[in-house]
């Protein structure tokens, strides 16, 4: 640790109850492949990939299922060997409980891997190494899922100040980066390196947070045998968020990036520790993001982290650690800012850092919600220093417009205004709902404006369309004109000349030529008939004669 | 007596030319209430209000001709929107203009479809591709709801299907908390 090191410090934050320790007993141990996989499609943010397999098809581990939409998107891979049973509709871990485009495998157990290739990023263009990065799947795995290879660039300038890795964990239960920093500090660290090198960074600064001794000690023991001095490990105070990354980039920086603008404008780029961790893999092992460390905690007799593979249900997960009886729910992230499963039978994706296990016991439901005193203990506790009474005012009567004006945005939804509150009003269960109605209405407003420009085109597109129909009327009957006009001019004429009268006596002699050679030939296939034949064709004429009169008044009546 | 009148009509004369230059100067093209008004509406260009569009109608709005609830598609919020845009009071959505709807796309059953281009004319923001004797389709991103095709459709192959809800379009709902009564929360 460098003791020079000078920090800063973000207003506002809580000190909930951490309920670390339970979970960090244990080493990190490999969950087993479970008998089917469940893979979500989409699970980064930006358009949900294209599935690449179908029902039967045979897969290996670390092939790519999904590919990316586009450039804000992210690749999906098998995350082992096995075969695809179906590619369906399946229940999301999302709160809203609906279903989305997965990719069902049913594992063979040989676990075969596709062919590993490192990827040297030093002689690949920054392009080149970023479209790697999209197609390895690698996402930020802090929670918000935000692909990678778009932060992995170095802004305007070129390069950038400070990388800071975020090693702050501050949510209550989760230690998945605590327990990956200490076990795996060697191989994070060279992550980091390879991140400072794509990113041209001055210094990288890993943020922990000072309950992580351990981790700390760890990172510290792996960067000492290391040359590469830029890579420093701070310790921070411990105060939730001081895991939001604008929180952190301001404790270790003294950097405040301001509303609307981006942190590398700052020279300052924030990853996750567990993102360190799975660029290593995919460029120096050649290896996609297929698994990742997930803690199980809450109502559990053995809180443990386990390394688990995309697509094992909750529910495989959630028994290794020998749930207690009175187990009532399942929410994905920490208690703070976690969202509750619409079932147990949800698989674990790229966004899922803790399993918390929960009873009626130990989130009891809270009280009814009584009214906003207006005593400002939200705005005290606010880390983004937003005003969240205001917001929850406008939210709640559904003024939406001015709720943005109080930067309903710039909410990480961290919970500490909820967390304070003493009326207990479920402050970010407002601001949810907010932010959901705003942006359905952005997508209604950008509909409306399509509609209104391609209707306003169509309307042009008539109106063209008619004057040059009319003006196309208008020059043939010009051109009808003329020829009459042209006609009469050629009757007004004088006679013929003798040569003239000439040459149309050769073509009238030419036509009649013609046309006796052609009396004179006779359709081949009624020449040349015997006798039966011709009475077979007088009979059948007869026959036809005779349906037609029948058909006739029913022709009529038909009319 | 006369010099308070000369002053007087001096200042008339010298405000009537400012405010005439600024006309001129400062002319507003278009009326921009009209502009304001349609973008309130959703633009679906269904003419269940009665007139041939959205722009229309919003003219008409514009010039008092029509009421502010004659827009199904547009619902309750767009008749509380154009209130308060307007100052009028706001009136239940008019039942003889059509009902609220979800909000639907047309689908084609390209089975049935015996590729007439009917439908093609009648869509309002070509929305439909295909050609004569050729299966039509629907372009969905492009799709407004208005069910204009639904009519001239020889074979009716043609159905509104509502657009369901995703992960991606879900919405946190109202925050709504539970009150359980204390006898049976004791319990």
């Amino acid at each position: 640790m460098n003791a020079l090191q000078r920090l800063f410090r973000f207003n506002g934050g809580v000190k909930p109850d951490y309920h670390k320790e339970p979970s960090t007993h244990l080493p990190i141990a490999v969950a087993p492949t479970p008998t089917l996989l469940v893979i979500p499609l989409h699970q980064s943010i930006g358009g949900p990939p294209r599935p690449l397999v179908k029902a039967g098809d045979g897969v290996l581990k670390g092939q790519r299922i999904g590919d990316a939409d586009g450039n804000v998107s992210s690749a999906v891979h098998a995350s082992t060997s096995g075969t695809v049973v179906a590619v369906e509709m399946r229940l999301m871990p999302h709160t809203s409980g609906l279903s989305a485009m997965c990719v069902v495998i049913e594992p063979d157990g040989r676990d075969e891997w596709v062919e590993r290739n490192p990827f040297d990023f030093r002689a690949a263009t920054p392009t080149a190494t970023r479209d790697y990065l999209r197609d390895a799947g690698v996402v930020g795995l802090g929670g918000a899922v935000f692909p990678s290879h778009l932060k992995l660039n170095a802004g305007k300038q070129g390069k950038l100040d400070t990388l800071v890795l975020n090693g702050a964990e501050c949510e209550p239960f989760i230690t998945c980066d605590d327990v990956l920093m200490r076990e795996r500090a060697d191989r994070l660290l060279k992550g980091a390196a390879i991140m400072r090198e794509m990113l041209a960074a001055s210094r990288v600064l890993i943020g922990i947070e000072d309950n992580k001794p351990e981790a700390i000690a760890a990172l510290e023991a792996a960067s000492a045998g290391n040359i590469d001095t830029t890579i420093q490990v701070v310790a921070v105070p411990t105060r939730y968020p001081a895991g939001g990354a604008k929180q952190l980039i301001r404790v270790l920086t003294g950097i405040e990036v301001p509303h609307g603008e981006r942190s590398t404008d700052y020279g300052v780029q924030c990853f996750n520790v567990g993102t360190a961790f799975a660029i290593y893999e995919a460029i120096a092992l050649g290896q996609p993001l297929i698994s990742r460390i997930v803690t199980v905690a809450g109502n559990v007799g053995q809180a443990r982290n386990y390394e688990v593979l995309f697509g094992t249900s909750m529910r495989d997960l959630v028994a290794l650690c020998a749930p207690l009886p009175d187990t009532d729910r399942v929410i994905m992230g920490g208690p703070m800012m976690g969202f509750r499963m619409p079932s147990d039978d949800v698989p674990v994706v790229k966004a899922t850092n803790c399993v918390l296990v929960g009873s009626q016991k130990l989130f009891p439901q809270p009280p009814p919600e009584m009214p906003c005193i207006r005593c400002g203990e939200c705005a005290k506790a606010c880390p983004a220093d937003l005003q969240p009474f205001e917001m929850y005012w406008f939210s709640r009567a559904r003024i939406f417009g001015k709720a943005q004006e109080y930067h309903l945005f710039d909410c990480i939804e961290c919970g500490c205004c909820a967390y304070v509150c003493p009326s207990r009003i479920p402050l970010v269960d407002y601001y949810r709902f907010a932010k959901s109605e705003i942006w359905a209405r952005e997508v209604e407003k950008d509909a409306a404006d399509l509609a209104r420009d391609r209707y306003e085109f169509r309307l042009l597109r008539e109106e063209r369309e008619k004057q040059e129909k009319a003006a196309k009327l208008a020059a043939k009957t010009a051109a009808g004109r003329e020829k009459a006009a042209a006609a009469l001019a050629e009757a007004e004429k004088p006679a013929r000349t003798p040569d003239e009268e000439a040459k149309h006596a050769l073509i009238a002699a030419a036509l009649e030529r013609a046309k006796a050679q052609k009396e004179q030939v006779h359709p081949e296939n009624t020449g040349n008939l015997t006798a039966e034949q011709r009475a077979e064709i007088v009979a059948i004429e007869a026959r036809r004669a005779e349906i037609r009169e029948q058909a006739k008044p029913h022709l009529r009546q038909d009319d | 007596m006369l010099e308070a009148l000369l002053v007087m009509a001096l200042g008339a004369v010298v405000l009537g030319a400012a405010l005439g230059y600024a006309a001129v100067r400062f002319r507003v093209e278009g009326d921009p209430l009209v502009e304001k008004i349609d973008a309130i509406l959703p633009q679906t260009q269904c003419g269940q209000c009665g007139f041939p569009g959205c722009k229309p109608y919003a003219q008409a709005i514009a010039k008092g001709e029509a009421e502010i609830n004659q827009c199904p598609p547009g619902g309750e919020e767009g008749i509380h929107k154009l209130a308060d845009l307007l100052g009028r009071e706001v009136k239940p959505l008019s039942a003889e203009h059509g009902i609220e709807k979800p909000k639907s796309i047309a689908l084609i059953d390209e089975q049935t479809c015996i590729g007439c281009t009917l439908c093609i004319q009648a869509c309002p923001v070509d929305a439909i591709v295909g050609a004569a004797k050729q299966m039509h389709t629907v372009i969905a991103k492009q799709c407004t709801g208005c069910e204009l095709c639904l009519p001239p459709c020889p074979v009716d192959c043609i159905s509104m299907e509502p657009i369901p809800e995703s992960v991606e379009s879900w919405k946190w709902r109202y925050p709504v908390v539970r009150i359980v009564p204390a006898d049976k929360a004791a319990a």
